[in-house]
């Protein structure tokens, strides 16, 4: 089939239309649609082994789709990639700068290879390079792994590309510094640069304007966090006692449809039918529990991808 | 040190060059307890985790694991303990049984005890399908699944996990959880690192550590009333900058 040159949607960013990847018999994108708009924060959200990476591969035109068509602000990937890899930037899961080149050497060689200025587009990167200026000389081999993370983020970035791809940006990465790159990510959208960001922590899910949950190949959602979250359909509550790993199996017992799940320091017990809170204290109590709270609360975005997840698997079973 | 610890550390250090990267540590860890041990990346985790495990000789201090002193008696503490990470777990190009086979082995185990584990351990974890796959073909959850089961084949006494959950679905992360707590319930001490803060609340006690220092240590409870926080993650956040 011939690809047209023409979008329905001039304004996407990206669109992606039945796309599908195998790798022998494995299916890696299982015909999946989607698209992003322009200046989004876009999450693709899902575990390893769920296809987040061959996305990210064929949308930065490195690998080629099975079937399908996925176009990159209105650039075929297969047959434009020349131009896509102009106008975006991209950050793989794994560290890829030049080990043994300096900082500052390493960002003066990406702006140089798409003829970009660093000065002109320094603003863009400010937030974080800062961060790592005063290790301007040190050779990118021997930064700490946050400081690696946010040296690749800013050559990824100096040639202010329309559009910023990144792999599971924060796996491996402590709590502090996943939470400074987000920062830096939600500035960006305002200073005309789509990103989209893989991540398989659920909380992160809620800093994006839309979300993808992706698993197994499958799109199991896309939507903004808020609307995810809205849709979920269960009765949930949580609990805390004094001892919440015997509460888990207690619980369990009580009724095998409950499902329940450790959150942090509560169990959250989530159900079709109904649940009274004073019924679950009582019974708490009664299993000898002395500090039983119960509470209705409303579901995290890893509850709702945890009910996805489930609903997903009875559905292909 | 009282019996009951099978892991006590006093003043434990180590320099590389003039870089102190643990800083005079101090801790024990009780029988069958689960200890968190976080802080940022470059606090100093990956270094203290070596020395525990026999594998990087202190610059100074004590360190006993399962009775054995780092210094002198680094090959006992490798027979005696389980570790896995998620960069080292199994080996891809071998099957399921193979990988079970290799570890029962070279943890010392009779050909009768590894076939009894083994048949144990597939069954437990619902791998008979995949027996005899390629360990490389396994989804990730089920591999740091396997991994941890093969970790305490020989019941060690302590097991030492770096971070094991990372980048594992939410369902099968939590099911990792539960399979720490029978481990523990079951008397084996855990020592595990994470970033995932919602983890750090399971753990019986925490230690953060900044800048090779342990700057915080107790009951997730403790820390969140100590720190005026309401969960681990914020005290994380508060902390760990240094």
């Amino acid at each position: 089939m011939k690809p047209t040159a023409t979008t329905n949607q001039p304004d996407a960013a990206i669109a992606v239309e039945n796309l599908t990847k195998r790798y022998g018999d494995t299916v890696a994108l299982d015909g999946i649609s989607f698209r992003v708009q322009r200046n989004e924060l876009f999450g693709i959200i899902g575990p390893d082994g769920g296809g987040k990476t061959t996305l990210f591969r064929i949308l930065t035109s490195l690998l080629r789709p099975g079937s399908g068509r996925a176009r990159t602000y209105g650039l075929d990937v297969v047959t434009d990639y020349k131009r896509i890899r102009q106008i975006i930037g991209y950050m793989p899961g794994r560290f890829s700068l030049y080990q043994d080149l300096t900082v500052e050497e390493n960002l003066a060689f990406f702006a140089s290879i798409f003829g970009a200025d660093v000065n002109q587009n320094y603003d863009l990167i400010a937030p974080i390079y800062d961060h790592i200026k005063p290790f301007a000389k040190r050779r990118a081999g021997d930064l700490s792994g946050g400081m690696k993370q946010k040296l690749a983020l800013s050559c990824a970035l100096i040639h202010r590309p329309k559009i910023l791809f990144l792999d599971e940006p924060t796996t491996g990465i402590d709590a502090v510094s996943r939470t400074e790159l987000w920062q830096m990510l939600r500035s960006l959208g305002p200073k005309g640069v789509t990103v989209v960001v893989s991540t398989p922590y659920m909380d992160e899910a809620l800093l994006c304007d839309r979300v993808l949950l992706l698993q197994d190949g499958r799109i199991l959602d896309t939507d903004t966090p808020e609307a995810i979250i809205a849709h979920f359909d269960k009765h949930l509550i949580a609990v805390e006692t004094e001892d919440n790993k015997r509460a888990l199996r207690d619980l369990r017992d009580l009724d095998p449809a409950f499902n329940v799940q450790t959150f942090g320091y509560e169990i959250h017990v989530s159900s079709e039918r109904a649940l009274e809170r004073a019924d679950i204290e009582k019974f708490l109590r009664g299993r000898g529990y002395r500090r039983v709270r119960v509470d209705d609360i409303v579901p995290t975005i890893e509850d709702c991808f945890i009910e996805l997840m489930q609903k997903e698997k009875e559905h292909v079973s | 040190m009282s019996p009951d610890h099978i892991i006590f550390v006093d003043g434990l250090t180590k320099y590389f060059g003039t870089f102190c990267a643990v800083d005079n540590i101090c801790f024990h860890i009780k029988k069958g307890e689960i200890f968190g041990f976080l802080g940022a990346n470059g606090a100093g985790k990956t270094t203290g985790i070596k020395m525990l495990t026999g594998l990087l000789k202190p610059t100074s201090g004590t360190a006993r694991v399962a009775g054995f002193d780092v210094f002198t008696d680094s090959e006992q503490i490798k027979k005696n303990i389980g570790y896995m990470s998620q960069k080292f777990s199994l080996y891809d190009d071998l099957t399921v049984i193979e990988n079970i086979r290799f570890y029962a082995g070279v943890y010392g185990l009779s050909r009768r005890q590894i076939k009894h584990k083994a048949d144990a351990l597939i069954a437990r974890l619902g791998l008979e399908h995949v027996r005899h796959s390629l360990t490389r073909d396994l989804p990730l959850g089920w591999k740091q699944k396997l991994a941890f089961s093969i970790a305490i084949i020989h019941e060690p006494k302590v097991v030492f996990l770096d971070e094991p959950t990372g980048g594992v679905d939410p369902i099968t992360r939590r099911q990792f959880w539960e399979m720490i707590f029978d481990a523990a319930r079951s008397g084996i001490t855990i020592l595990v690192t994470t970033h995932y803060m919602d983890e750090a609340e399971y753990c019986d006690r925490v230690s953060i550590m900044v800048d090779g220092k342990i700057v915080a240590l107790g009951t997730p409870r403790e820390l969140k009333e100590k720190y005026g926080q309401p969960d681990m993650n914020r005290i994380f956040l508060k902390l760990a900058r240094g």
